[in-house]
């Protein structure tokens, strides 16, 4: 429907994603219990232009790990669309645009020790999607071009000789990034790509893929749980709850004058070394089961403003907020304080 | 933004360590140094091999050639024992066949069965076990639900069933590489639980690690990830089961030519040997069935000492 359009490179509508969690066949019947069914991903829509890093915040259990995958394809959508440089990453009829497609897209692990073959040395894993493609004619050319990639991400070209155990967690990451670049991506999905790492170094990771953006012009979805992490390399900020996408907005404006509940609730919560000693407002109550989500908005019951429509009617999502009190004015966007 | 990319690690001096060098340097041959029970178990193992192998050339005579039996040979009991004579050094059969001769040809086509029969069921049981485990859903439930089934059978029955089911569609006129190739098939058909079981429980592991993930993520086949990527790594368990189940299998082999349905008697295996030899036990020619009965529970003992300590030393668990 649309060419391919700067404002939305990536484009994301009504993602939907339910994960079967019955029992098996037999104890159903005997014990007769319904199927059911884990609603991870509710409805979610966004849009990323091309070179912008969209943030996915969220905790553990809301549902935007399941995001990254559906978006990357390694998870098909219960419903919904993604739309990748116009070609949709769901409809089969453009099966043949997706293959071209495939090599730009690459994705970005959580665990830097579960994500290389421990039996394959590194220039067999960083040359992995250059020799699946055919991008490169001839093994000479092929090593010159690992040697490139590992120098960009801050390695020695010798390195590609050594097994992935011979390497830190950071030094695995740059090795991740390396390979999801030997393809010539453009668009990487981070699926929590420091969180596995020791502080010290995730800094030096995040600095890394801010320096190859800038370099390369890549477009990040960036998914992480932590604030920190995420004000760093964010240029815009998505908040999730319970599988749906409950606030999204430039990342600035996010943090000083953040609209959604939750969103006051989460930013609350940083710890924050100028306000040591001082007494915080603790973040309420715990995420509900998603098999049994409550009513209403899903929300309500950790929500200090909820009132009879929020736990009957599902907020729409309009300017950048999906909530009730906000959107009726009873709630100005504000700082966090303005919970207590 | 300054980046700052610290330089990698640091080259080190000379190429990386050859294959040679990093098995010299595993935990497995300190492991396999350190325990006197696996170097004898490895030593006899390798002693009654290389036996088998060279049974040709180091047996006096070739116990299958009828041209070479002397009837006045018959009988003769070991060279210890009074009548022995000279090259018949633990005696000699009813058809003056050397039982020396007869135990090396033996050994040799009972460790060839035992490993062919170990070789199909692995191949039935890998693959198997890789399809059940990454394509899950109703084709994991088919497969281990034959799988299951089969189980409740001992090993031994489905051999012979397998082995009786061949013989009566053939109509008993096989050639003895018919016959051969008849028993390993039994035996696979009968061992390949074992592997598929186990292949299948590490693939559904590892097809959930990153790994994996990203070789989708470049658009690779199911079949180029089962055996560019998951295979190599779910093949530790398969080489010990396979070092036990050879042990297995020679057994198999030679309780189904005790009882007849294996190996012929033209071209005799120890099973064969044994029931054969049995014959004579109460007539006091002890030395026909004795030494294949030794010579079997030696070379079964062999291998599986060996397996066990190699269970134990690729067992994280236990170090």
């Amino acid at each position: 429907m649309t060419a391919p359009d700067q404002a939305d490179y990536v484009e994301v509508r009504n993602l939907r994603r339910l994960f079967d969690v019955s029992r098996p066949w037999l104890n159903r019947v005997i014990e007769r219990q319904p199927r059911q069914f884990l609603r991870a991903v509710d409805d979610v829509s966004f849009t990323m232009p091309r070179g912008e890093t969209l943030a996915i915040v969220g905790e553990s259990g809301s549902g935007k790990s399941t995001v990254a995958r559906m978006v990357v394809g390694l998870l098909a959508p219960s419903a919904g669309e993604v739309t990748i440089a116009g070609v949709s990453m769901t409809d089969p009829r453009r099966a043949a645009e997706r293959r071209a497609l495939r090599r730009r897209i690459q994705m970005i692990f959580q665990d830097p020790y579960a994500s290389m073959n421990p039996r394959w040395r590194v220039d067999r894993i960083v040359a992995e999607p250059i020799r699946a493609f055919g991008l490169i004619e001839g093994e000479r050319a092929v090593q010159a071009r690992i040697g490139e990639l590992l120098t960009l991400v801050g390695l020695h070209p010798d390195d590609g000789r050594r097994y992935p155990h011979a390497f830190s967690g950071g030094q695995r990451q740059r090795i991740a990034i390396a390979r999801a670049l030997a393809s010539e991506a453009d668009f990487l999905v981070a699926d929590e790509p420091t969180s596995a790492l020791d502080v010290s170094v995730q800094a030096q990771i995040l600095n890394l893929m801010r320096d190859l953006q800038d370099r390369l012009g890549l477009t990040y979805l960036f998914i992480s749980h932590n604030l920190a992490v995420v004000r760093h390399m964010a240029s815009r900020i998505g908040v999730m709850y319970l599988g749906r996408l409950v606030e999204v907005g430039p990342g600035r404006a996010l943090f000083t004058a953040p609209k959604h509940p939750y969103t006051r609730m989460l930013l609350d919560a940083v710890p924050d070394l100028a306000h040591v000693g001082r007494q915080r407002v603790p973040v309420q109550g715990e995420i509900p089961n998603p098999i049994n989500p409550p009513s209403g908005c899903t929300f309500h019951p950790r929500c200090p403003f909820a009132n009879v429509r929020c736990r009957a009617e599902v907020p729409a999502f309009r300017d950048g907020v999906a909530c009730h009190a906000v959107q009726e004015g009873r709630l100005a966007p504000g700082t966090a304080d303005a919970v207590a | 933004m300054a980046t700052s990319a610290p330089a990698g690690l640091a080259p080190e001096a000379g190429p990386p360590p050859s294959r040679l060098a990093r098995f010299l340097d595993s935990d497995l041959l300190a492991s396999f140094r350190r325990s006197r029970l696996a170097m004898a178990a490895f030593a006899a193992t390798v002693l009654f091999f290389a036996l088998a192998l060279l049974a040709p050339w180091i047996s006096p005579q070739n116990p299958y050639d009828p041209a070479q039996l002397e009837l006045m040979n018959a009988n003769l009991p070991p060279i210890w024992a009074g009548d022995g004579q000279a090259p018949f050094w633990i005696g000699t059969d009813d058809q003056g066949r050397d039982v020396l001769s007869a135990v090396f040809y033996g050994m040799r086509l009972s460790l060839i069965v035992g490993v062919l029969g170990v070789a199909v069921s692995g191949l039935i049981g890998i693959g198997l076990g890789l399809v059940a485990g990454y394509a899950g859903g109703w084709v994991d439930t088919a497969i281990m639900r034959v799988a299951d089934v089969q189980l409740t059978f001992p090993a031994i029955l489905i051999a012979l069933i397998v082995d009786g089911v061949a013989k009566a569609a053939l109509g008993g006129h096989m050639d003895a590489n018919a016959q051969i190739a008849l028993i390993v098939l039994a035996i696979g058909l009968s061992f390949w639980v074992q592997y598929a079981r186990t292949v299948r429980g590490s693939v559904m592991v590892e097809k959930n690690k990153d790994y994996v993930q990203a070789g989708r993520l470049i658009g690779l086949s199911a079949p180029v990830i089962l055996t560019r990527h998951i295979l190599p790594n779910v093949t530790g368990p398969v080489f010990v089961i396979a070092t036990i189940n050879l042990a297995l299998a020679i057994i198999t082999e030679a309780t189904l030519s005790f009882l007849g349905t294996g190996l012929p008697e033209t071209m005799p295996s120890l099973g064969t040997l044994i029931r054969t030899g049995n014959r004579f036990l109460f007539s006091g020619e002890w030395w026909i069935v004795a030494f294949p009965g030794l010579a079997l529970a030696g070379l079964v003992l062999a291998i599986n000492l060996l397996g066990d300590w190699l269970r134990d030393a690729l067992n994280p668990k236990l170090q």
